[in-house]
C-alpha cells in the first residue's frame, strides 16, 4: 500500500462505480429480474376523470397463467408526502382522476399471459367533466376533484416579508408582468422498474426498486400493505437517472409489492417509457405573475408575486412545491421586501412533483426575466444591475434564511469575461443574440421533509481484522456521485491507500437510513456525516497506535497508511497493526458520523417557513448565444457559459458533469420540452413528442467553479446540481430579444411562438406603415 | 418449438431456440443474460439499445433476434477484452461520460461504429453520429470529450496508449 497519505478531496474523480457503467456491468433494477419471476402489469385508467362502478377482474382472473390479480379493493390506505395531504390511493378506488392512473394489476407466468390479462378487465364507469387546465380548475362551478377541497385548491400560500408597499413607493420603476411555463418531465433514461420477492414463510419482503428516497419507500410500502417496517427490505440498484422523479414513493413500488404478495411470489416488473412518463411527478405548469420595483439606478425596492401552479390529479409533494416557489424569492439578492401568494390546484392531469429545482425555476425565470426588461428600461446592463443587488455579506433573508457563503458575484465576473459579454452585448448582427440570468438552489432543505428527532444524515465505517474499511452509505447515487463522495471523504480524512476502501450503498438491512437523494442535501450533509465519522475512526487508531508505541494520543502523527511518533519516523506502526490494536477487545469496528443542520438554519417562524431553508445556497451565473433562423424560427443555441458557486469542489470533475447536466436540463426546458395533453390524455408520452434536446442541438457547455468555502459545508462545499438549471430560460429568452427585439413571456420557446410573434410584429409594422403613408394625406387636407 | 438460431455474439457463435418475435434486446438480456444492453424507451426513439452488427449500429429494441442468422452481434459487454477496458470504455469512465450510465452501453457501441470507419472524428461528426442517442444527465459535453479522447487518431497524435 502507498506511503504516503492518499489524497481524497478536491482531485477530478472519475466515479467509484464508473467501471461498472462504462462496461455495461453495472445492475439496473431491470438487469437484476430472475428469469422465473412473475411479470407484473398494470391495468391503467383510459379516462381523465371517471366514477368507479366496478373493476370486472374476472375474466383476467380466470386466464391459466394468470397467478394473482389485485385492484383498489385490496388496499384502502392512502399514501404520499405529508402526513395531512397523504390521498392517493396505489390503485384507483371509487374514482379515477387522471387518464393512466392505475386501477388493478396482475401477475402472470410471462408477459403474453399478462397482456392478455389486462385486455379482459372491464370497466363500468360513470364519466366525470375534465378539469385539465387551471382555468377550468379555478372557475366557480367547476367540478371538484376532491372532497373538502373548495376550488380544486389544494393548497393556498400567503406571506408578506418587509413592507411591499413602501418599497414600490420607493421605486422610480415598477412593472409587472404574467410568465407562462409548460409542464416539464424529468426524462430519466431509464424507465420505472422494481422487483417484489414476498417470502409467505418468513412473511418478508425484499423490494428492489430506482428510488431515490428508498427509506421512504420503505415506510409506504409497509403502510399500504399493513405490515409492520420491520418486515420489509428495501434495496436499490443502480439508477439510470432520476432529477427528482423517484423522490416520493410511486405507485408502482406499492402494486409490485401487493402483487408479490397476493402472487405469494417474485413478481417483476418494467414499465414503459409512456407509462414512465404518465406516473410523472414532474415540474407543474405555472402561472407566474412578478410585478418588481427598481430604483433609476437598478436596486430592487419591492417583489410581489402570484404562482399558480397546475398540480394535477394527487397532493404528493405539491404543498413543499408551491412553497418553494415563493421561498426562494429570497437567498439571491439583497430584497427586503417581498410579498408571495401561492396557489395550487388539482387537476386530472396527472400528479406533478419535485423535479430539479424543486418549485423554484420557474419563479426564477420569472422573476429574472423581469429584472432584465426593466434594466433595458433603465438603460443599465443586466449583469450590472445584478451586482447591484448582490447580498452584502452573510445575512438572513426577510423569510429567515440565511446566507453564509455568497459566490454570485465572482459567476458573473466569470461569465461576463468569457463569454465577451460586452463586446458582445447588443452588437452581434441581426438573428443573433447573447442573454444571460442567474439562479440559486438549496444544499439540502435543513428541516427535514419528515421529521423524527433523528440526525439528517447518518454513515458507519465498518473496520474489521482485513483492515478494509467498508463506507455503509444509504445515501442513493443516482448518476450524481455521491458514492464517489463518501469514499472521497474517507480517504481525505483518514490518509488511507484507496484499495483499502470499499463503499456499500442502499440496502436498508445492512446501510444505515438516509434522507434521501432530494434538495441537493446529499454532499452537504452526507459529506458532513461522512467526515464525522472519518475523524472519530482516524481517533479510535490514533489511539491504538498511541497504545502500541506507548506514548499519548497526541504525540501520534497519522500518515494514512502508518502512523508515527511525532518528530520519529523510525518509531512507527502499520495500518494493519493500528487496526490489530484497535480490535482487541472490542472486536469489529463500526463507528457511526451523523450531521444535523442547527436549528438556526432550519427557517423562518412562519407557517410553511422551513420550507428553502439550508445552510448553503449554490449560486449560478449564465450567458447564452443564440441564432435564430427567420425563415424556420428555430432557436439554436450557440454557445453557453455558466459558472457556478458550489462551495468547494470535492470533485471538480463532477461538479463540471452537474452544471453541463443542469443547464442543459434547463435549455430543454426553455427550448423545446413540454408535456402535452388532449382531453386529458398526455400526448406526448414519449421521447420524440416530448423533444428533450439531441447532441445534435446541444451547444459546447463551458462551465466555470466558483468557490466560496462556505463555512459549514465539508470542506467548504454547496450542491452543484439544481442551482444552475433555472438561469437557462430566462437567459435564452433574453438572448432571443437581443436577437430578434421580441420580447417573450412563454416557454418553451418552440418555432411556432416564435413565429407567431414574429407575423404579430410584422402585422403591427404594416399597420404603422400604412398610417404613416397616410398621415401626409390627412394633414394636406387639413 | 421454437426455431435454432445461428449467430455469432461477441465472437462466439451460438445456437438458441428463439421465437421468431422475440426482439434482439429481449434475446441478449433474457437469453443470454447480456444486460448491458438498455432499454430507455418503447422502440426505435433513444438508442440505448444500440449494438453492432456486422459492424453497424443498430437499435436492437428494433429487430427480431431471428433476423440475424449467420450475423455477428456486438454488445457492450465485446468492449472489455483481456482483463482491460477497451479505449471507448476507459475514455468514458475517465472524463466522465458516464453519469448514471443508463445511455452509457448504447453510446459507446454508437461510437465503437463511428471510431470504425473514421479515425478522428471532428465534433461535428461526433454530434451527427451520435444525434440518435439520447442522454439526460451530461449535457452531451462530455460524451463528446471522451469519444475524441478515444479516436485512434487522436490517441496516436498525443501518444497516448490504446
Ligand atoms: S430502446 Fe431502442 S431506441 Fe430506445
Ligand atoms: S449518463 Fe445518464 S442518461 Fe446518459
Amino acid at each position: 500500500m502507498n506511503t504516503k497519505p492518499s489524497k481524497g478531496v478536491g482531485q477530478r474523480m472519475p466515479l467509484y462505480d464508473g467501471v461498472e457503467k462504462v462496461t455495461g456491468r453495472a445492475k439496473y433494477t431491470a438487469d437484476l429480474f430472475p428469469r422465473d419471476a412473475l411479470v407484473g402489469r398494470i391495468y391503467r385508467s383510459p379516462l381523465p376523470h371517471a366514477e368507479l362502478i366496478e373493476v370486472d377482474v374476472s375474466a383476467a382472473r380466470s386466464l391459466p397463467g394468470v397467478v394473482a390479480v389485485i385492484t383498489g379493493a385490496d388496499c384502502d390506505i392512502p399514501y404520499g408526502i405529508l402526513p395531512i395531504a397523504q390521498n392517493e390511493f396505489p390503485l384507483a378506488r371509487d374514482r379515477v382522476r387522471y387518464f393512466g392512473e392505475p386501477v388493478a394489476a396482475v401477475a402472470a407466468v410471462d408477459e403474453e399471459t399478462a397482456e392478455r390479462a389486462l385486455k379482459l378487465i372491464r370497466l363500468h364507469v360513470r364519466e366525470l367533466p375534465i378539469i385539465d387546465s387551471i382555468a377550468k380548475a379555478r372557475a366557480p362551478d367547476a367540478a371538484l376533484l376532491h372532497d373538502k377541497k373548495p376550488g380544486n385548491i389544494e393548497r393556498e400560500v400567503h406571506n408578506e416579508f418587509g413592507d411591499t408597499a413602501a418599497g414600490f413607493a420607493a421605486a422610480d420603476l415598477v412593472r409587472e408582468q404574467t410568465y407562462h411555463a409548460a409542464e416539464v418531465n424529468h426524462a430519466q433514461m431509464e424507465p420505472h422498474a422494481a422487483f417484489a420477492a414476498w417470502e409467505p414463510e418468513r412473511e418478508q419482503l425484499t423490494l428492489h426498486t430506482c428510488s431515490m428516497v428508498p427509506y421512504y419507500v420503505h415506510k409506504k410500502v409497509a403502510q399500504c400493505l399493513g405490515i409492520d417496517t420491520a418486515q420489509v427490505r428495501v434495496i436499490k440498484p443502480y439508477v439510470g437517472g432520476a432529477f427528482g422523479a423517484r423522490v416520493e414513493t410511486l405507485n408502482f413500488e406499492i402494486i409490485v409489492s401487493l402483487l408479490a404478495r397476493a402472487a405469494r411470489g417474485a413478481v417483476r416488473m418494467q414499465l414503459t417509457r409512456e407509462e414512465s412518463m404518465l406516473t410523472h411527478r414532474g415540474r407543474p405548469e405555472s402561472e407566474t405573475r412578478v410585478k418588481l420595483g427598481m430604483t433609476r439606478d437598478g436596486r430592487i425596492t419591492a417583489c410581489e408575486c402570484e404562482v399558480v401552479q397546475r398540480g394535477g390529479a394527487y397532493a404528493g409533494y405539491g404543498i413543499i412545491t408551491i412553497l418553494y416557489a415563493g421561498a426562494l424569492l429570497n437567498g439571491i439578492y439583497d430584497v427586503k421586501n417581498v410579498k408571495y401568494d401561492g396557489y395550487r390546484v388539482y387537476t386530472n392531469t396527472p400528479p406533478c412533483g419535485a423535479m430539479r429545482g424543486h418549485g423554484t425555476v420557474n419563479t426564477r425565470v420569472a422573476f429574472e426575466s423581469l429584472m432584465t426588461s426593466m434594466a433595458a428600461e433603465l438603460d443599465l446592463d443586466p449583469i450590472e444591475v445584478r451586482r447591484r443587488n448582490r447580498i452584502p455579506g452573510p445575512s438572513v433573508t426577510p423569510n429567515g434564511l440565511r446566507v453564509e457563503s455568497y459566490g454570485l458575484p465572482q459567476c458573473l465576473d466569470k461569465v461576463e469575461e468569457a463569454s465577451g459579454w460586452r463586446q458582445l452585448r447588443g452588437k452581434l448582427p441581426k438573428w443573433k443574440g447573447i442573454g444571460m440570468a442567474c439562479s440559486h438552489f438549496v444544499s439540502g432543505s435543513a428541516k427535514p421533509v419528515h421529521f423524527t428527532g433523528e440526525p439528517h444524515a447518518t454513515i458507519v465505517l465498518k473496520l474489521d481484522f482485513d483492515g478494509g474499511i467498508s463506507i455503509l452509505s444509504g445515501a442513493a447515487d443516482v448518476g450524481q456521485g455521491s458514492t464517489t463522495i463518501v469514499a472521497q471523504v474517507v480517504v481525505e480524512v483518514l490518509g488511507v491507500d484507496w484499495r483499502r476502501v470499499r463503499v456499500i450503498t442502499n440496502d436498508s438491512a445492512v446501510t444505515p437510513k438516509d434522507n434521501g437523494s432530494y434538495s441537493s442535501r446529499v454532499t452537504f450533509m452526507v459529506g458532513n456525516a461522512t467526515l464525522d465519522a472519518a475523524q472519530k475512526l482516524k481517533q479510535v487508531l490514533v489511539e491504538a497506535a498511541a497504545r502500541r508505541l506507548q506514548v499519548e494520543p497526541d504525540q501520534v502523527e497519522c500518515l494514512g497508511e502508518s502512523f508515527h511518533v511525532l518528530g520519529d519516523p523510525s518509531r512507527a506502526v502499520s495500518f494493519s497493526d493500528a487496526t490489530a490494536e484497535a480490535l482487541v477487545d472490542t472486536g469489529t469496528l463500526h463507528v457511526k458520523g451523523t450531521f444535523t443542520c442547527p436549528i438556526e438554519f432550519q427557517g423562518g417562524k412562519h407557517r410553511g417557513g422551513a420550507v428553502g431553508s439550508t445552510m448553503g445556497f449554490s449560486y449560478a451565473a449564465q450567458v447564452v448565444e443564440v441564432s435564430v433562423d427567420p425563415v424556420t424560427c428555430r432557436v439554436s443555441v450557440d454557445k453557453i457559459w455558466a459558472a457556478l458557486d458550489c462551495g468547494f469542489a470535492i470533485n471538480p470533475l463532477a461538479v463540471e458533469g452537474q452544471i453541463q447536466g443542469g443547464v442543459f436540463m434547463g435549455m430543454g426546458q426553455g427550448l423545446s420540452e413540454q408535456t402535452r395533453y388532449e382531453n386529458g390524455k398526455m400526448s406526448a408520452a414519449n421521447f420524440l413528442d416530448y423533444g428533450f434536446p439531441t447532441m445534435a442541438e446541444t451547444p459546447p457547455i463551458e462551465v466555470f467553479i466558483v468557490e466560496s468555502i462556505d463555512p459549514n459545508g465539508p470542506f467548504g462545499a454547496k450542491e452543484a446540481s439544481e442551482g444552475p438549471l433555472a438561469g437557462f430560460p430566462a437567459a435564452l429568452a433574453d438572448a432571443v430579444r437581443d436577437a430578434t427585439g421580441l420580447e417573450f413571456h412563454e416557454w418553451p420557446l418552440t418555432p411556432e411562438r416564435i413565429a407567431k410573434a414574429m407575423e404579430a410584429r410584422e402585422r403591427e409594422q404594416r399597420a404603422a406603415a400604412r398610417k404613416t403613408v397616410r398621415q401626409p394625406a390627412t394633414a394636406g387636407a387639413a | 418449438m421454437k426455431p435454432i438460431l445461428r449467430i455469432q455474439v461477441n465472437g462466439r457463435w451460438r445456437e438458441e431456440a428463439v421465437a421468431d418475435n422475440t426482439l434482439l434486446i429481449d434475446f441478449l438480456r433474457e437469453q443470454l443474460q447480456l444486460t448491458g444492453t438498455k432499454q430507455g424507451c418503447d422502440g426505435g426513439e433513444c438508442g440505448a439499445c444500440t449494438v453492432l452488427v456486422d459492424g453497424r449500429p443498430r437499435l436492437s429494441c428494433c429487430a427480431f433476434a431471428a433476423s440475424f442468422e449467420g450475423h455477428h452481434v456486438e454488445t457492450i459487454e465485446s468492449q472489455w477484452q483481456d482483463g482491460q477496458m477497451s479505449p471507448l470504455q476507459q475514455a468514458f469512465h475517465e472524463k466522465l461520460g458516464a453519469q448514471c450510465g443508463y445511455c452509457t452501453p448504447g453510446m459507446i457501441m454508437a461510437a465503437e461504429a463511428l471510431l470504425r470507419t473514421n479515425a478522428e472524428p471532428s465534433e461535428a461528426e461526433i454530434r451527427q453520429a451520435l444525434g440518435g442517442n439520447l442522454c439526460r444527465c451530461t449535457g452531451y459535453v462530455k460524451i463528446i470529450e471522451s469519444v475524441q479522447a478515444a479516436a485512434p487518431g487522436h490517441r496516436q497524435t498525443t501518444g497516448e496508449p490504446a
